[in-house]
């Protein structure tokens, strides 16, 4: 008898103490996004502004592009912020979202190792490059889960018009992890990896790696943000998310996206309502 | 290249230069972690006990479950979790997802089987000493199960810091079902996870260093209490 009330006990203390945390702030949202918003430090560095002006708490979840598509589809988050447009639309368009709309862009660039061993340096001819990394059978290391920069790629290889798929396990390295661990699993192995500039910037692990492949327009990299559909999960804070999402495009929230700076270097450029 | 000289360096300033966004990590990893061991030994030592002490139809059965369960990795227990508390599952209506309470009940998943086992066999060892004085006395089986829990408590000890190391040391089930956000669910663990994956690997390695001394904290604090509540016996 003791031994069942201390155990009802136990639990309700529990549940409570995750309660009031989670009630500490009068309102949050969550806000599912990728990692390289949030390992670039944007978030710490536009996330203060909007909470002094509002006082909505935001808090993000930062996991791959796939990820948080799924994650908001199930309704466990108000706002989607990723980086994948085709796969937004069709969020949308399933019912999952309200509306789409872009709020800034950096782009991709191909990092390698300085013995460079495909020969790419220097180019700006994406699929160029990827042909001669095939050619050559350089390690390329990929990301491999379905997030944004993975789609990304794929594309990119599609349109190079070779199946690197079918040499995984080869030099071509699927990791299927984050940006940043296969940065670090990549670099280590001397191969060339896809990245968004932010990240890579932004990354402390470089060691002697460069970029090699930079600034074709087919590594554009659009983010956009989506309102979770309140008409589809009743838990949604749509006023609140409605909110984030309105500042993050206004003048001011884009005016502090192109505020944020690492080493001198802008990382996302707004591009709201273009 | 890397220098452990530089990492036990940075671990240092990490501790010398203490703020209060780690003081909030630290305290939320101990938070979690001990309720979760406390939970789930609330739950582990009785069951541990029942099955070590009596003979029942499936005792075999679920004895090589408590054991196998023992391995369940941390990412699938993240992911059942979430299954459950996310919106779109059975327990969405509690809104737990991506809150300390989420980590709690996924942690005390993971270590209630190891606390269940390992109590199994400190208490099987043990009734076989006792049985027969068990049945002169007369004992009911409430009865025995707390005697037997008594006496073997010191040895108990051991298996709630068995089950406290594997809490504290998991990353893939608290970075699902929390989400690793910053000031609500960040933990030690997470943190290691989040700085590696930005190439910061001095300052997760020190991290590290950090987590590994609150460990030794916690067991030294353990043993401490042991080995005063034994002299208190003996005195």
């Amino acid at each position: 008898m003791f031994r069942r009330h201390l155990l009802s006990l136990a639990l309700g203390a529990t549940l409570a103490l995750g309660t009031t945390a989670a009630q500490a702030q009068d309102e949050f949202i969550v806000v599912q996004s990728t990692t390289s918003t949030q390992n670039s430090g944007l978030f710490d560095h536009i996330l203060p502004m909007f909470e002094d002006k509002t006082g909505i708490e935001v808090r993000v979840v930062a996991v791959g592009t796939g990820q948080a598509i799924k994650n908001a589809a199930n309704g466990d988050g108000d706002v989607l912020f990723v980086h994948a447009k085709p796969a937004e639309e069709k969020f949308v368009a399933e019912g999952h979202g309200v509306s789409r709309a872009d709020v800034m862009y950096n782009d991709f660039v191909i990092v390698g190792p300085p013995s460079d061993p495909a020969g790419v340096a220097g180019m700006s001819d994406v699929v160029a490059a990827l042909t001669r990394i095939a050619e050559a059978e350089a390690p390329f290391a990929s990301r491999g889960d379905d997030s944004g920069t993975n789609k990304a790629e794929l594309r990119l290889w599609k349109e190079a018009g070779i199946d690197a798929q079918a040499a995984s396990g080869g030099w071509y390295r699927e990791t299927g992890s984050g940006m940043g661990a296969t940065l670090n699993t990549g670099t280590a192995m001397d191969a060339y990896i896809m990245t968004d500039r932010a990240t890579w910037i932004a990354f402390g692990n470089k060691g002697d790696y460069q970029i090699a492949v930079e600034g074709d327009p087919k590594m554009f990299n659009q983010y956009g943000i989506i309102l979770v559909n309140p008409e589809k999960h009743d838990n949604v804070k749509a006023e609140a998310g409605q909110a984030f999402i309105d500042w993050v495009l206004s003048d001011e929230g884009q005016a502090a996206i192109a505020g944020y700076k690492v080493d001198g270097q802008q990382l996302f450029f707004p591009n709201a309502g273009s | 290249m890397f220098s452990f000289g530089d990492i036990m360096t940075e671990a240092l300033g990490l501790i010398l230069t203490w703020d209060r966004d780690l003081s909030e990590i630290v305290l939320l990893s101990l938070r979690v972690t001990l309720t979760a061991v406390a939970i789930a030994c609330l739950i582990g030592l009785p069951l541990g006990a029942v099955v070590g002490a009596f003979r029942f139809r499936g005792r075999g059965a679920v004895t090589v479950l408590l054991n196998a369960l023992m391995g369940l990795p941390p990412v699938v227990v993240g992911l059942f979790v979430y299954l459950m508390l996310s919106n779109a599952g059975p327990l969405g209506i509690l809104g737990l997802l991506y809150t300390p309470s989420a980590m709690i009940i996924a942690q005390t998943i993971l270590v209630t089987p190891i606390v269940a086992a390992l109590t199994k066999q400190v208490v099987e060892d043990l009734h076989g000493e006792y049985a027969e004085q068990f049945a002169s006395f007369g004992l009911t089986a409430r009865e025995r199960v707390a005697a037997l829990l008594w006496d073997a408590r010191y040895s108990l000890l051991t298996v709630a810091l068995a089950g406290f190391g594997r809490a504290v040391a998991e990353v893939g089930a608290v970075l699902i079902v929390g989400g690793n956000i910053n000031h609500v669910t960040r933990v030690m663990t997470t943190t290691i996870a989040l700085e590696t994956s930005k190439g910061n690997l001095e300052l997760a390695l020190a991290l590290g260093v950090l987590l590994l001394v609150l460990a030794v904290i916690v067991n030294a604090l353990v043993m401490a209490l042991r080995a005063s509540a034994v002299r208190a016996a003996y005195a």
